[in-house]
């Protein structure tokens, strides 16, 4: 019994009408994203880059939020149920933000107090890329390029 | 929407309905996608943690910059990526419209967008393999970056290893996406959703393919524009 009236409950999402709105809105966030990504090709700017890459996770957000709400239909779930899924993935966003700060801080740290690290991985790639461990032979005996502190 | 007039709005778990209003299967598939979003999601994090730890990383661009049939060295970086995108977005929309046509009880419709879908599927994972392909031509493979980074040190193999899990478990998702749509298709064909009285099942498979269309929103983000 239960079954038949959820079939039936089903219909109360928008028509094709919405699929193609949600569909265009799609269409349109991607080439924005693909327009910024084209600007920052050979992008000298740092905090220019920083600045474009923040608009693109922007629009990255917002066509998830289309994909999820409109194609998976989860707007028009009932309040409960969309927070059951929203709510734990919540804890991706303490994640992004703890593990990226760790990797940055394993950077800082790696450059202070690990010379060798530091050295290897600033030092500049031999033109031609074939040979992996001749490459490495000629690295040995090179004279650590100076770093700045 | 009728047993909500009979039991008061405080007494949602007290039993006898449906306190999501959505059938067993729905539900369950939700939850998997959740899971799922977690696994991609610590993926996409320690991708994101081994490029904050690096000194310097290799320019996408410089990376990705071929499509097939280029001269070896055409430089169009974005260019075979979005037309990648623009056909999962393109099978979404089908695959949306297929589950619309299963709500309609309209067997033809279901099916006509469910090849559609499938087509779409299939040419994804064929422009993914040419990329993988082509890399792998580059030399470029799990354990081993042939391109340098931006400050020209040699390349972190960081860099090929994220790229090719990450891409491989989502090209993963989309070759299960397409076998389940397959299956769908064959069920359709042969009657069974018509018998049964309903194509929830169609739901469920479409809720699992915008999630795979979801997943590349954000690998694509990652990987090739930041």
């Amino acid at each position: 019994m239960e079954h038949t009236t959820l079939i039936h409950e089903e219909h109360h999402t928008g028509g094709t009408k919405e699929i193609w709105r949600t569909f265009w809105i799609l269409l349109v966030l991607t080439l924005v994203e693909l327009a910024f990504g084209f600007w920052m090709i050979g992008m000298e700017s740092h905090s220019l880059r920083l600045a474009v890459k923040g608009i693109i996770i922007i629009l990255m957000m917002a066509k998830a939020f289309y994909i999820v709400a409109y194609f998976m239909h989860l707007k028009a779930e009932v309040k409960n149920l969309i927070m059951t899924i929203v709510v734990p993935l919540t804890l991706l966003l303490w994640a992004i933000f703890a593990f990226l700060y760790e990797g940055n801080s394993f950077k800082n740290n790696r450059n202070t107090h690990d010379r060798f690290m530091n050295e290897s991985s600033l030092r500049k790639a031999p033109a031609a890329h074939h040979g992996e461990n001749e490459k490495h032979e000629q690295k040995e005996e090179k004279p650590a390029k100076a770093v700045e502190q | 929407m009728e047993t909500a007039a009979i039991a008061p709005q405080t007494k949602l778990w007290g039993g006898g309905k449906s306190p999501f209003s959505v059938e067993y299967g729905k539900l369950m598939m939700w939850y998997f996608l959740m899971s799922d979003a977690f696994t991609f999601g610590a993926f996409l994090i320690a991708y994101g943690t081994s490029r904050f730890s690096s000194n310097s990383w290799p320019d996408p661009n410089q990376v990705f910059k071929s499509y097939p049939g280029a001269a070896e060295s055409a430089y169009a970086p974005l260019v075979f990526v979005s037309i990648m995108t623009f056909i999962l977005i393109v099978s979404s929309v089908t695959m949306v419209l297929a589950v619309h046509a299963g709500h309609e009880r309209n067997k033809k419709g279901v099916a006509l967008n469910l090849v559609w879908t499938i087509i779409g599927g299939a040419a994804f994972l064929g422009c993914q393999a040419w990329e993988w392909t082509h890399l792998h031509h580059e030399g470029a493979w799990w354990g081993s970056n042939p391109f340098v980074n931006v400050d020209g040190s040699a390349g972190a193999p960081n860099f090929t290893n994220f790229f090719f899990t990450i891409t491989g478990f989502h090209g993963f998702h989309v070759f299960s996406g397409v076998v389940i749509n397959i299956i769908m298709l064959i069920m359709t064909m042969l009657g069974t959703f018509e018998k049964k009285g309903h194509y929830l099942m169609i739901e469920k498979a479409g809720l699992y393919w915008h999630f795979v269309d979801l997943v590349w929103v954000f690998v694509f983000t990652c990987f090739y524009l930041l």
